[in-house]
């Protein structure tokens, strides 16, 4: 159902209802050795709290903002598992030691998947969260790696001990085995650099899942069960995706030194660039407003500058001078992958103005002048001729077939892969830099005045 | 160990349930397009708040003197809807958008 946007949006409602559905059924329905649920009072008070603050912040929230809000949704979810898993181990071990018998290792197995996965995942997502919203900075450390492998590997061994002893006569190790996930969810995301967080949000997503899944298996409860395991393996499909559309190995994220390693092997591989060349406002806007066709590429920078709805209007005034202006999308553009999309969709872009890829990159040789709104590894031609390059074999828009490139950015500095971009370098190539908000809208005035 | 192997012998069912799930995820996920990436990621997002069942369960279990189950339960149960309802509502109004232009 979501494999076009105009039925997506049934599919969602669908899924939404039977989810209602299920919450509802195991209210009313569920039982346990004869027993239903008790404890409606605050059950409801809880779901009526959760959807009231629930849906004022998904209303609330502005599409730009979106990362940072499936992260913080995400979080919520792993702090759900989590909890579960703790209620129910006090919950198990308070009946062991009134019935003297073990808790069976199966069920043991669960609750302490549910309570790792569960903690790695809302922490992480937390992290994840602060970071998109810019109050947490990338935090690196020498040995960061080593640091978190040993965290790694001291949660494993302590769940290890804690199965084999049945650890249910030591509960202090329980709450140990928490504290350490929680700290590595926190390890594992702290160095990882903004551009690369949506392939974490998509794989602390797909954790969660699985923490739901393992409260399935906790409960024997096929709809949780097949819900989390969707999720989980749809959400390591997606960053694996990601991953390749960014030619990053997942490995790197799951060590988590993004980012990091890429930078140090990129700055010996890239010649110094030589010469850019500056461009003024007034000159690019002559060059966009006697142009035949115009297309915009835009990148991270447009996103973090919110300037689609003023991107939007420049597009609208070129169209009236007769210019024909589309939009090239790169998979990756934005702050996740399709992201972009939502943006411009939001700003009233019309959906056929939108060329994917391909279709971009046949209609460029056609096309009088290019302008790159934040947008840097998308565009490197070091992607197709450089084999030594990190970015090597990713597919990049072809913006250096159009007769002028107009590159808008704030400053020469690399984009996240950490290396000069040639592109910036050649002939046809005029960097116009500044906020990408305040230089469309110079450029507007610009055109309007001429 | 042998109670390991007990356990998932009693509990095939659900396992196989866990294999056809992950063909299935897989599936979903390769015929989305990248277009669509990002009201996915929210989409399935909201889906793992199935998670909320548990947290209902394990509150309708807790015994009502038991103050410290019914509050984590508590908290449980509001965080897992933050999760359900905030992930429906982001994702529909994304999908809202794609809608207008068609």
């Amino acid at each position: 159902m979501l494999s076009n946007p105009a039925n997506a949006r049934k599919g969602n409602l669908i899924a939404a209802a039977g989810m209602a559905i299920a919450i509802f059924a195991t209210i009313f329905l569920y039982e346990n050795e004869g027993k239903n649920l008790g404890n409606y009072g605050w059950i409801f008070g809880g779901l009526i709290v959760g959807t009231v603050i629930g849906t004022l912040i998904a209303k609330r929230v502005k599409m730009t903002a979106m990362p940072e809000m499936v992260s913080l949704f995400n979080g919520m979810g792993g702090a759900c598992a989590a909890l579960i898993a703790i209620v129910e181990f006090n919950h198990l071990q308070a009946s062991t030691l009134i019935h003297d018998e073990p808790i069976p290792s199966g069920t043991m197995l669960s609750i302490i998947l549910g309570l790792i996965i569960g903690s790695v995942s809302f922490a992480g997502s937390i992290i994840a969260w602060g970071k998109l919203n810019g109050k947490l900075k990338d935090v690196v450390f020498k040995g960061q790696h080593l640091v978190n492998i040993a965290f790694l590997l001291m949660i494993l061994s302590v769940t290890a001990y804690f199965l084999y002893f049945n650890g249910s006569e030591s509960p202090a190790i329980f709450y140990v085995i928490f504290g350490l996930s929680c700290a590595y969810g926190i390890l594992f995301v702290l160095p990882i650099g903004g551009a690369d967080m949506p392939v974490v949000i998509s794989l602390l997503n797909s954790f969660t899942g699985v923490a739901a899944a393992t409260g399935g298996f906790l409960y024997d409860n096929q709809v949780m069960l097949t819900g989390g395991i969707l999720v989980g393996a749809a959400g390591t499909l997606l960053t694996i995706l990601m991953c390749t559309a960014m030619n990053r190995s997942l490995q790197n994220v799951l060590i988590g030194s993004f980012g990091s390693s890429a930078a140090s092997t990129a700055t010996g591989s890239t010649a110094s660039g030589g010469q850019h060349k500056e461009i003024s406002v007034a000159d690019a806007a002559m060059l966009m407003n006697y142009a035949n066709k115009v297309i915009i590429v835009p990148g991270y920078g447009l996103a973090v500058a919110q300037a689609q709805h003023t991107c939007h209007e420049l597009e609208k005034l070129l169209e009236s001078k007769g210019v024909e202006v589309k939009y090239a999308i790169h998979p990756v553009a934005g702050r996740m992958p399709g992201h972009m999309n939502v943006l411009l969709a939001e700003a009233d872009v019309s959906y056929e103005k939108l060329l994917e890829m391909e279709i971009a990159n046949d209609e460029f040789k056609s096309t009088d002048v290019v302008l790159v709104l934040g947008a840097n590894d998308v565009v490197n031609p070091a992607a197709k001729s450089d084999p030594a390059s990190p970015i090597y074999g990713m597919p990049i828009l072809e913006v250096e077939d159009a007769k002028n490139i107009i590159v808008n950015k704030r400053s020469m500095k690399p984009g996240y892969a950490g290396i000069e971009n040639q592109l910036f370098y050649q002939p046809k190539t005029s960097m116009l830099f500044g906020d990408a908000k305040k230089a469309i809208q110079e450029l507007i005035n610009e055109i309007k005045n001429s | 160990m042998n109670e390991i192997f007990e356990w998932i012998h009693l509990h095939q069912q659900i396992i196989y349930i866990v294999i056809l799930s992950i063909f299935l995820g897989a599936e979903v996920i390769g015929r989305v397009p990248s277009v669509l990436h990002t009201p996915l990621m929210s989409g399935a997002n909201a889906i793992h708040g199935v998670v909320i069942i548990g947290a209902i369960i394990v509150m309708g279990q807790a015994e009502s003197d038991n103050i410290l189950a019914l509050v984590l339960g508590f908290l449980a149960v509001v965080l897992g809807t933050l999760n359900v309802v905030g992930g429906f509502v982001v994702t529909d109004r994304m999908l809202e958008m794609f809608k207008k232009k068609k």
